[in-house]
């Protein structure tokens, strides 16, 4: 160990000193709620819709549009430290009324807490969130893999652009429930569009900005991007 | 439901008389022989079947006695595409490259059932099956084959190569994908071997 | 040591230019061969001086894992921006798993790590127990922990294999798969397959262990440590690989936790968070174990990490031979478990719930469900939305190599072209995950 390094130890900040134990005898409904979920509702009140506790896992319902504000409290604050992120994604039910939500997993290690945050966006309205890509870095990737699927923007993300498709799919945002299972198109179809689409000549935004291998991008990427086409979706 | 048979129908035609003479024949014998016991694969290993590939070329099952063991990540200087996993449509072209990087003579074998079939993943995103793009010798079932199975798969193409003959051009003829939409079979052909079959579509219950 | 050599070489000038941008000189060697001096400078095509190439690695590349495809700047042979590619291997998991029930989705999850099958049919199966409510036997529990532990001890095999392969040891690749055959005997024994064994049914396992399974796992338990201890004769003070390996895309603490990553790549950052001890699962608190942290988080240090996980894996799957107790192995719940084919086929009653739950499938009540495992990658975990019916409305894993990827662009910044090859060994990605 190099001298004077501590390690980040999870449950640093729980004054009580019980090891955490393997959840046996769940609930399905009701069982203990995370503190931080009262402390959100005191903190930003109109913007908490709801909070339920399914399984033991305590979820918060947010407004989209303060996702970020509300991500950045429970990242800063001394007494919510949560400073890791999970996972974000979305879930569409079959249901037709039901909106579109968004998901946050947020872990405080210094607490050991884990907490859900949803965003409902209902169908019909444009499905737009704020990024959390200013306090999560890892937020990057997961954001565009929901984006890429769902077609949901993240707004404040530097780079929204499809990760697990190809730049120029065509037939959707595969995870939406009107997205049928093999696809819209006709299997020699998907097949013709998958070998058009020539591996190098996509390239980001943030790869042109090599400015010095313009010349070796090959003649038929240049002649579109010279012809004004963005790149990405 | 019955596959409508390929388009091509290649014969061999072999003159005993005048153009199998002993010579030829021998010579046929040594060619083969030499190729089919050095085949180096190209592995173009996506997911589990990869694992098992290197399994078979591990200590155990050892790919190195059928001389296979100098795998060859430049395809210029492959014989044989191992294509071990599934293959998705943004892969796709990727692999139809690589298949014409490869000089002949060279074969491929569609390792485990996603190279072969596409495997579950009959979804928007795999393709069902690399020979709707390239042209396939040996297709070795299982999921993922064992490396007993992916040993006798490579015996079969070595059978496969013994039994060529330098008579038959046809043999080392290069696939020409149709230029405008690249795919060298039929739209309808690709349909038809991508489609559900048999009771594949009544397990799920939901129909599809 | 006699007979050593000395060159000298001499520099006429600082090898770089008055932009600061560097010359590039030849060399020539003298006629006896010993001191190389410059020859003056030629004149430079416009174009050729201080220019970044952008160079693409794979996707099929030998040293990238699967297929995933690092578009790199280089100035040089040195990396000013890493740009990854990933998708290559997306096969709709998500999509499929959400026209399938809950027993259908458990080989899927096999596909999905496969290198780490019998961890994620486990992750799989406890999530899916905390959607119906369900808590299982105690034996199950043990064997869990087993295959969980074989697991781990799987994928680190074949990320040391591969890393040795990368950094260029060939031989521990040959030894790290010789002792995966060993696990493979095992799985195979006891649900019939080598890598995609599908090992955890809802409610329980596919099948017991059959009788002299624990023999066989004892001999292993004993004969492992010495391979392990082989290979780290072999790399851990060997000079060429710390060479290789040390101070390579280092992470602080601080940037570890805010990039997402988990496993060992956050172990070795110096954050001691596993999934094992933190929120822990099938009785991992009752087991004696440690978690290795390390300090820089460089490459040198995650494998470090990964070693010692390899020994304290080996101390687990003891502990859980020694206290195997005996007892069924799947719960009495109707709902999820299929009764015996002895009254299935005699027993009307049995014959229908059979029939119902085969072609239906299981039914959990209306909810979510998000239960993480420490994967041997980091954290790995299903979320899984149910609204009553037989298949899940949404079905996410949650990519612990997918994000740890994520933060290679950060890690690779200043390296050498090789180094990045070693650094993405490091991080121990499978593409199977990433893209799902």
């Amino acid at each position: 160990m190099k001298d004077g390094f501590t390690p980040a130890t999870p449950g640093s900040a729980l004054q009580a000193a019980t090891p955490p134990s393997t959840l046996r005898q769940l609930r399905h409904r009701g069982g203990d709620v995370n503190p931080s979920a009262a402390a959100l509702r005191e903190r930003f009140g109109s913007a908490i819709s709801a909070s339920d506790v399914v399984w033991g896992e305590t979820t918060v319902i947010i407004e989209p549009r303060r996702a970020h504000e509300i991500v950045r409290w429970l990242h800063d604050d001394p007494a919510q430290q949560y400073t890791y992120l999970s996972d974000v994604t979305a879930v569409e039910f079959r249901d037709p009324e039901q909106p579109i939500e968004v998901v946050w997993h947020l872990r405080s290690l210094p607490f050991r807490r884990f907490l859900r945050l949803k965003a409902l966006l209902p169908r019909g309205t444009p499905l737009e969130v704020d990024s959390v890509w200013p306090v999560f870095k890892s937020a990057d990737w997961l954001e565009r893999e929901c984006y890429d699927m769902f077609g949901i923007k993240f707004i404040g993300h530097p780079d929204l652009r499809r990760i697990l498709m190809w730049e120029g799919y065509r037939e959707g945002f595969p995870l939406r429930k009107d997205f049928p299972l093999r696809g819209r198109f006709s299997r020699a179809e998907q097949l013709r569009q998958a070998l058009a689409a020539n591996p190098e000549a996509r390239y980001s935004m943030e790869e042109l900005t090599i400015a010095a291998a313009f010349e070796d991008l090959p003649d038929e990427m240049r002649a579109r991007l010279a012809g004004g086409e963005k790149v990405g979706e | 439901m019955g596959l409508s048979p390929r388009p091509e129908t290649r014969t061999v035609t072999v003159d005993p008389q005048s153009q199998e003479g002993w010579v030829t024949t021998r010579l046929d014998f040594l060619v083969n022989w030499s190729r089919a016991n050095s085949l180096w694969p190209m592995p173009f290993g996506t997911a589990c079947c990869a694992i098992e590939f290197m399994a078979t070329a591990a200590s155990r099952f050892d790919l190195a006695r059928f001389g296979m063991e100098r795998m060859s990540f430049s395809p210029r200087q492959a014989d044989v595409l191992i294509c071990a996993g599934r293959v998705p449509f943004k892969l796709a072209p990727i692999i139809r490259r690589i298949w014409q990087q490869m000089p002949q003579p060279k074969w491929a074998i569609a390792m485990g059932a996603c190279a072969s079939t596409g495997n579950m993943f009959d979804n928007y995103a795999v393709v069902q099956g690399i020979d709707t793009i390239i042209p396939v010798d040996v297709y070795v079932p299982g999921c993922p084959p064992r490396p007993e199975g992916l040993m006798y798969g490579i015996m079969m193409l070595q059978k496969k190569v013994m039994n060529e003959r330098m008579s038959d051009r046809s043999l080392r003829d290069e696939m020409e994908p149709d230029p405008s939409s690249q795919l060298y079979l039929p739209p309808s052909t690709i349909d038809e071997l991508s489609e559900p079959f048999g009771n594949s579509v009544n397990q799920t219950r939901s129909g599809l | 040591m006699a007979n050593r050599r000395t060159v000298e070489v001499a520099l006429s000038t600082s090898g770089l230019d008055a932009q600061g941008r560097p010359t590039r000189r030849p060399l020539s060697a003298s006629e006896d061969g010993n001191v190389l001096t410059m020859e003056p400078p030629l004149p430079m095509e416009p174009g050729l001086e201080g220019d970044h190439m952008l160079i693409n690695i794979g996707p099929q590349h030998p040293a990238t894992h699967g297929v995933l495809r690092l578009v790199l700047e280089l100035d040089g042979e040195t990396v000013v921006r890493c740009i990854p590619h990933v998708g290559y291997l997306h096969c709709g998991f998500e999509k499929t798993c959400e026209y399938r029930n809950y027993y259908q989705i458990i080989p899927w999850t096999d596909r999905e790590d496969y290198l780490n099958a019998p961890g994620n049919n486990v992750a799989y199966a406890l999530g899916a127990e905390r959607l119906f409510g369900i808590d299982v036997t105690p034996r199950c529990e043990v064997l869990r922990v087993i295959a969980a532990e074989l697991s781990r001890i799987m994928s680190h095999l074949v990320w040391l294999g591969t890393t040795c392969i990368d950094i260029g040891a060939f031989t521990p690749f040959l030894w790290a798969f010789q002792e995966r055959e060993n696990i493979y005997n095992l799985f195979e024994s006891w649900v019939g397959a080598r890598l995609t064994t599908t090992v955890t049914r809802v409610g329980g396992m596919a099948a017991d262990i059959p009788v002299g399974w624990t023999d066989q796992l004892g001999t292993f338990v004993r004969s492992f440590p010495k391979t392990v201890d082989e290979i780290d004769r072999m790399l851990t003070k060997n000079a060429i690989w710390v060479g290789r390996t040390i101070g390579l895309g280092a992470m602080s603490q601080d940037e570890a936790l805010n990039y997402g990553l988990s496993g060992p790549l956050l172990r070795a950052a110096g954050v001691a968070y596993d999934v094992r001890k933190d929120f822990p699962y099938l009785g991992y608190e009752t087991y004696d174990f440690e978690v290795p942290v390390g300090t820089n988080g460089d490459v040198y240090d995650r494998f470090l990490v990964r070693m010692e996980e390899l020994r304290q894996s080996v101390r687990i799957l003891d502990q859980a031979l020694a206290r195997l107790p005996d007892g069924p192995v799947n719960i009495d719940d109707p709902r999820v478990i299929l009764p015996p084919k002895s009254k299935a086929t005699s027993e009307m009653e049995s014959m229908i719930h059979h029939f119902k739950q085969v072609m239906e499938g299981p039914r959990p009540p209306a909810g979510e469900s998000y239960v993480a495992v420490e994967s041997p990658k980091g954290e790995k975990g299903y979320y899984m939305v149910s609204d009553g019916t037989a298949k899940p409305v949404r079905w996410r894993i949650r990519p612990p190599s997918f994000v740890n990827l994520s933060a290679i662009p950060k890690m690779v910044e200043g390296h050498l072209l090789s180094d990045v090859i070693a650094i993405n060994a490091s991080i121990d990605i499978v593409m199977g995950e990433i893209d799902r």
